[in-house]
């Protein structure tokens, strides 16, 4: 048996005050989230898809379907746009998922891997820019609200503090996005994957019509599901009355999922050298 | 105290079903160019990816400068270079944008990652096109970049999967010479192949692994000196004729192989035994329609190492 004889660590790198580090691992974040948004913005079409879709559904709901929706004593476009952005940053969350799967296919992800940086930078970063990203289609959809008739009764704050509500909500789904992300094969499996879940999660919430249009069965589900409850606080704050509950309920949800979708993301990651 | 640059001590790994490593051992000394010779599928890639920390073997030990690649891998990190087998670059950022995150992400700092991206887009014939998005560059500029990315911060040792795979001649001499710079000045480079001709031309000592086993180690002369230095491919009208014709030279004490219509025959001694081969089958088979002079390429190591019971090849792993 050959043996080889291990010299121990005659070179090891000096250990990093616990400051330091959290210092360094901010910046490497804010690095590779720097790099994540300048490639958004250099691929503008990506953008521009992800915002067409929520605008055709604005168009459909406020104009084709609208009619036929009624919800007694608010105007349907106001009832809507609370929960368009809901769908919107939803839908984009699934972003994080392609952009971490086209990464880990390209060998970046793997470069990043043998680089001195935090380990939390690759996902922080991704999350971080999407954050960002989600934040922009957000801003163009109160616009084409605007455009379409929507006023919230409420004011400007009671919208600020809904958009907040569900930027918090999208960034904690980013991250369940991320682990799904790191475990499919190609960034065309993991949309596939994640729009379903969207979509159903979207779909039988209040987003497009009061939730007692539905049969009893469906309503009991639809009732305690996390975009109903981020649709339910939104509206709330945008329509006015009392919002506290269904607010502490949605941030509920967001803790939450950020917890166990975190701690998943981060296991996958660390898991990928298996 | 002289200890190898890099040392992996009875790797194994294994994906599934699938044993992608099998007891792999080797080592390269400080300042060598140590080339992992092998197929696709003999395990090269696992074997670099282990070596530069983004994967954990099942067995085995592996260390660079003495650092665990397991345990200490966020040391190993700070001295390792790493440029896989697909140009890992962002096609959306410019060749600066890309040196300069990379060198950011290597913990050089803010400006010396800025200096540093332009001296190596120097370097490595990029000055020009560094404001460039990289989706406008070509393969071999690609690839170029790719191995600057993995020098930011001046690593002394140097993993290179593959670098010239897929590259074209004028490209793959341009890293080739890269390479030789970066060895001349000291750091220790592993560069996987499955090219013999690469493998001459840049490492000091060659380790040929197949099915996760080293087959043979040596360097490229000793290799080249049990393969032979040429091989003579001679086509037959029929694979009856180039087993008659294998039987003969077989006989007359060569080696030969016969695959098809055509037989294979290996020759240290240079072009120059191409007479005795056909004097050895004159008359006794049908004239070869065709014949044909090349060097020998990985197949005919493999051939070689098969084909030969004795020699310091035999059972992988126990070699010199």
């Amino acid at each position: 048996m050959s043996t080889i004889a291990f010299a121990s660590g005659q070179s090891a790198a000096p250990r990093r005050t616990m400051p330091a580090r959290v210092t360094a691992a901010f910046w490497d974040t804010a690095d590779v989230a720097g790099r994540n948004l300048r490639t958004l913005l250099r691929t503008p079409q990506a953008l521009v898809f992800a915002t067409i879709q929520p605008v055709i559904f604005v168009l459909l709901f406020r104009y084709a379907f609208g009619g036929a929706i009624h919800v007694p004593g608010v105007d349907y476009v106001d009832y809507l746009m609370p929960g368009i952005f809901a769908q919107t940053v939803c839908f984009g969350a699934i972003g994080t998922a392609v952009g971490l799967s086209a990464d880990l296919r390209s060998g970046i992800l793997i470069r990043f891997r043998t680089l001195p940086m935090a380990r939390i930078a690759v996902l922080g970063g991704r999350t971080l820019a999407d954050l960002a990203r989600n934040l922009l289609v957000v801003t163009v959809m109160i616009g084409v609200g605007f455009a379409a008739g929507f006023r919230s009764p409420d004011g400007a704050a009671g919208v600020l503090a809904a958009l907040g509500l569900t930027l918090a909500f999208a960034y904690a789904i980013s991250w369940g996005f991320a682990a799904l992300g790191l475990r499919v094969s190609d960034p065309e499996a993991a949309q596939a994957a994640g729009v379903p879940v969207m979509f159903l999660l979207v779909f039988t919430s209040s987003a497009f019509v009061p939730l007692a249009s539905m049969p009893g069965w469906l309503q009991a589900i639809s009732a305690h599901q996390p975009v109903n409850a981020l649709v339910s606080a939104e509206r709330a704050l945008i329509l006015g009355g009392p919002a506290l509950h269904d607010a502490l309920v949605s941030l509920a949800w967001t803790a939450g999922i950020l917890l166990a979708f975190g701690a998943l993301a981060a296991r996958s990651y660390a898991r990928m050298n298996r | 105290m002289n200890s190898p640059a890099i040392e992996a001590d009875g790797l194994k790994k294994t994906f599934g079903k699938v044993t992608a490593l099998d007891g792999l051992s080797f080592q390269a000394p400080a300042g060598s160019v140590l080339g992992l010779l092998g197929p696709n599928g003999s395990g090269k890639t696992t074997t670099v990816s282990i070596l530069s920390t983004s994967l954990r073997p099942d067995a085995g030990r592996a260390a660079v400068r003495g650092l665990d690649v397991v345990a200490e891998a966020p040391a190993v990190r700070e001295v390792i270079g790493f440029a896989g087998q697909f140009a890992a670059v962002d096609p959306n950022l410019t060749g600066r944008e890309n040196l300069t995150l990379i060198g950011r992400l290597s913990r050089v700092g803010r400006k010396q990652a800025r200096t540093r991206a332009d001296e190596l887009l120097d370097a490595f014939g990029l000055g020009a096109a560094a404001g460039r998005l990289v989706r406008t560059y070509s393969g071999g500029m690609r690839r170029r970049l790719d191995v600057a990315a993995a020098l930011l911060h001046n690593p002394p040792v140097l993993f290179l999967d593959e670098p010239t795979t897929g590259l074209d001649p004028e490209s793959r001499f341009g890293l080739w010479d890269s390479v030789r710079a970066l060895a001349r000045a000291g750091t220790t480079v592993l560069l996987t192949t499955q090219y013999l001709e690469e493998a001459d031309a840049l490492a000091d000592q060659v380790v040929i692994i197949d099915s996760g086993r080293v087959a043979d180690v040596g360097t490229p002369a000793q290799l080249k000196a049990r393969v032979g230095t040429v091989v003579f491919s001679l086509g037959f009208g029929s694979a009856v004729a180039a087993e008659a014709a294998v039987k003969v030279l077989a006989e007359a004490g060569y080696q030969p192989d016969r695959a098809g219509a055509g037989i294979q025959v290996r020759s240290d001694s240079g072009s120059g035994a191409l007479p005795r081969v056909l004097r050895a089958l004159d008359g006794l088979v049908p004239d070869p329609v065709s014949v044909a002079v090349r060097e020998p390429t990985l197949d005919d190591v493999f051939l070689t190492l098969t084909s030969s019971a004795a020699g310091p090849m035999s059972r992988g792993g126990k070699a010199a």
